[in-house]
């Protein structure tokens, strides 16, 4: 094949001479390049969908490290922490550039990472035998909200206290343990400067070592079981003479520099953003966040991040706050289910019938028009809205078990195939 | 030929010129409610002059008793291309010097006593409200004999703060409408429009004009770095662009052997 430029015995040599051989001889670099990049096979046929894996671990190095940046000149404490960010944004060199980056970074982390769920839910990425990889994404999730969570208190402006008091007071709904539980998280009676602390410390040092570990897991379960691709077909079940997938090439350099196209495109955009509508028209950064925390004077109304905002919909949907709560909770965890709820024969929505596609499509709409109501005041006709749409939202999972099971297949190619 | 194409015209533009029309009528009977809810303060921070005369409006009437706590007025000098003998002579607090952050005099335990409560830091007013809201705050004060200021405000009723810019803008009055309640009973009261009640220094024209200039510091004040980082911005994306070319042409390069 063409892509076998240099052989594998050179290769080998050149691995043992010299200090990269000294190295190799005591490291297993070379064992792991070839392994996990330069041999390790993925699916040719990877289309738009698949560059936002790679695109979520730039977006988490860039918060990791404009994030060191910040923590630099940040000071954590109830007087001190918006006067520090307000010094980053005017009085640290080019500090506006790093705090933008950061602030838009998360979003654009979640945007990012939605993406690459979706992607999941179209070819059917969570199904087996990648139950545990798309699992271990899901920690991710889970990881990647808190982090967001905490780090929203951090700028200790009028939203940041506000959001601290609602999303904490959900665990007071716990029964029994909820308002003592509530006290120890807050450190306090009320969020206070003992709170805006220990998010601090969880924001910079607990969760983001988390994330890391997940991170690691996530690609090495990946690895394991190799990409799946568009067509949901198992590239290692057709192998040439050499036992390489034969619809596979080399991660390394083919994938490495289509990724990098998505990099420089991911950028691009970021850039746009962080240079000319860093607030994203109070999206990203809100107008109620450059007023001090003030525990006398409530923003109207409270909302929290667009990316929290489907489910703080489904949360105020119901009258309820306790159960509220729980639905907003089986919301999230229901995607955790997808592999054992998914009954259907076939990974990818392409061989699949009109029913899943039309649940898949109901939940694309009811998760973007959650999304917009939860921005939305608590009052009519959106509470309605949004009791409407957690219908479908619901159904989309609850109810795949049955319609995966009974809805028609098409036959799935034996080999990859190509779509624009 | 031509009077037939006269009135296809004229019946084609009917229902425009019956749509211009209609508020005509009214304006007959008492001129078109002002709609202050949807004034814009149309500010420009790439425009230098307009921020330097926004500067010397504030430190000239606004600085008795508010703050621009993160703002340092160097910074301002430096942003605003103000000379330093400008700077030093004019503009710079008594008490303060230009390395100094800008700050009122006004004891703040006096202030509370005095206004019922401490006039707001204004660093980040722009950001928390927005140029517009200010715009239209400073543009609806009107007299109320029956407060304590003797004014009160459109975009922001039983305001604390005084009609401090009435000398240069005049005293006016509000007038109201009645408008049907909806849900029947007494009708109720509608702002319709301003009426002068004293000339102040400035034209309405030039008042405007001294708004905006306000205005626009107050923007500028809340992102000093708007400016530079729109200029920085334009090469960091034609860069980003430019990559992500070569970056496109490398992958196709090595993806032409993929079939």
């Amino acid at each position: 094949m063409a892509y076998e430029t240099v052989s594998k015995t050179g290769q080998r040599r050149a691995a043992q001479a010299g200090l990269w051989g000294w190295i190799n001889q005591r490291l297993p670099v070379d064992v792991f390049w070839r392994s996990q990049l330069s041999e390790y096979y993925a699916p040719k046929n990877f289309n738009f969908w698949y560059f936002f894996g790679s695109l979520a671990l730039v977006a988490l190095v860039l918060q990791l490290v404009t994030g060191i940046f910040l923590t630099m000149f940040y000071k954590v404490g109830a007087t001190t922490s918006f006067d520090s960010v307000e010094f980053i944004m005017r009085e640290v060199q080019y500090g506006w550039l790093i705090r933008y980056l950061h602030s838009t970074g998360a979003s654009a982390f979640f945007l990012v990472v939605y993406l690459h769920m979706y992607r999941a839910l179209l070819y059917g990425s969570y199904k087996a035998p990648r139950e545990l990889l798309w699992l271990f994404g899901m920690i991710i999730y889970l990881a990647l909200m808190a982090e967001a969570f905490l780090g929203y208190v951090l700028p200790w402006g009028n939203m940041s206290f506000w959001a601290a008091t609602v999303i904490v007071n959900l665990f007071g709904t716990i029964p029994g343990i909820g308002p003592g539980l509530v006290e120890w998280i807050r450190g306090d009676y009320g969020i206070a400067d003992a709170t805006l602390n220990r998010f601090f410390s969880l924001h910079v040092v607990a969760v983001p070592l988390v994330l890391l570990l997940l991170v690691a897991l996530h690609l090495v379960a990946l690895h394991e079981v190799g990409s799946n691709n568009p067509d949901g077909i198992e590239i290692k079940d057709k192998k040439d003479v050499k036992g390489r997938p034969l619809d596979g090439i080399p991660f390394h350099p083919y994938y490495t520099v289509k990724d990098i196209v998505g990099v420089c495109v991911f950028l691009t955009l970021l850039a746009i953003v962080v240079f000319f509508v860093p607030t994203f028209g109070d999206l990203f950064l809100e107008k109620a966040n450059f007023e001090p925390a003030n525990p006398l004077s409530t923003p109207d109304p409270i909302s929290p991040s667009w990316y929290f905002t489907p489910y703080y919909a489904i949360l105020r949907a119901v009258p309820d706050q306790r159960i509220g709560a729980l639905l907003m909770l089986i919301a999230v965890v229901s995607f955790f289910f997808l592999p054992w709820l998914d009954r259907s024969p076939v990974k990818s929505m392409r061989y699949r019938g009109w029913i899943s596609r039309t649940f898949l499509g109901l939940f694309t709409i009811s998760f973007v028009a959650l999304m917009w109501l939860g921005m939305q005041p608590a009052q009519e006709p959106y509470v309605s809205m949004a009791r409407i749409f957690a219908i479908p939202y619901f159904a989309f999972f609850w109810l795949m078990p049955f319609y995966s099971r009974i809805d028609a297949v098409k036959p799935v190619p034996e080999r990859v195939t190509f779509h624009g | 030929m031509a009077k037939i194409a006269a009135l296809v015209l004229i019946l084609l533009s009917a229902p425009m010129l019956l749509a211009a029309a209609e508020p005509a009528a009214s304006d007959a009977e008492a001129p078109a409610p002002v709609r202050w809810e949807t004034w814009h303060a149309g500010n420009d921070v790439a425009d230098t002059a307009s921020l330097q005369r926004g500067a010397r409006n504030f430190l000239n009437y606004c600085i008795g008793c508010h703050s621009l706590k993160y703002m340092r007025y160097q910074r301002m000098a430096d942003d605003l291309q103000i000379p330093g003998t400008v700077l030093n002579a004019n503009l710079v607090a008594p008490g303060s010097t230009n390395l100094d952050y800008i700050l009122t005099s006004m004891p703040a335990a006096d202030a509370a006593n005095w206004f019922g409560k401490t006039p707001p830091d204004l660093s980040l007013i722009a950001r928390s409200r927005s140029p517009d809201y200010i715009y239209r705050f400073l543009k609806t004060f009107y007299s109320d004999p029956s407060r304590s200021t003797r004014s009160d405000n459109l975009a922001y009723p039983i305001t604390a703060m005084p009609a401090v810019l009435s000398e240069l803008e005049g005293v006016k009055a509000a007038v109201y409408r009645d408008v049907k309640s909806p849900a029947g009973g007494a009708p109720e009261k509608v702002f319709d429009h301003f009426e002068s009640i004293a000339p102040g220094a400035l034209t309405p024209e030039q008042f405007d004009g001294f708004v905006r200039d306000t205005v626009n510091f107050l923007d500028y004040v809340g992102d000093p770095a708007q400016v530079e980082r729109r200029s920085i911005g334009l090469w960091v994306v034609l860069f980003l662009l430019l990559l992500s070319a070569f970056a496109l042409a490398l992958k196709k390069e090595y993806w032409k052997d993929v079939h």
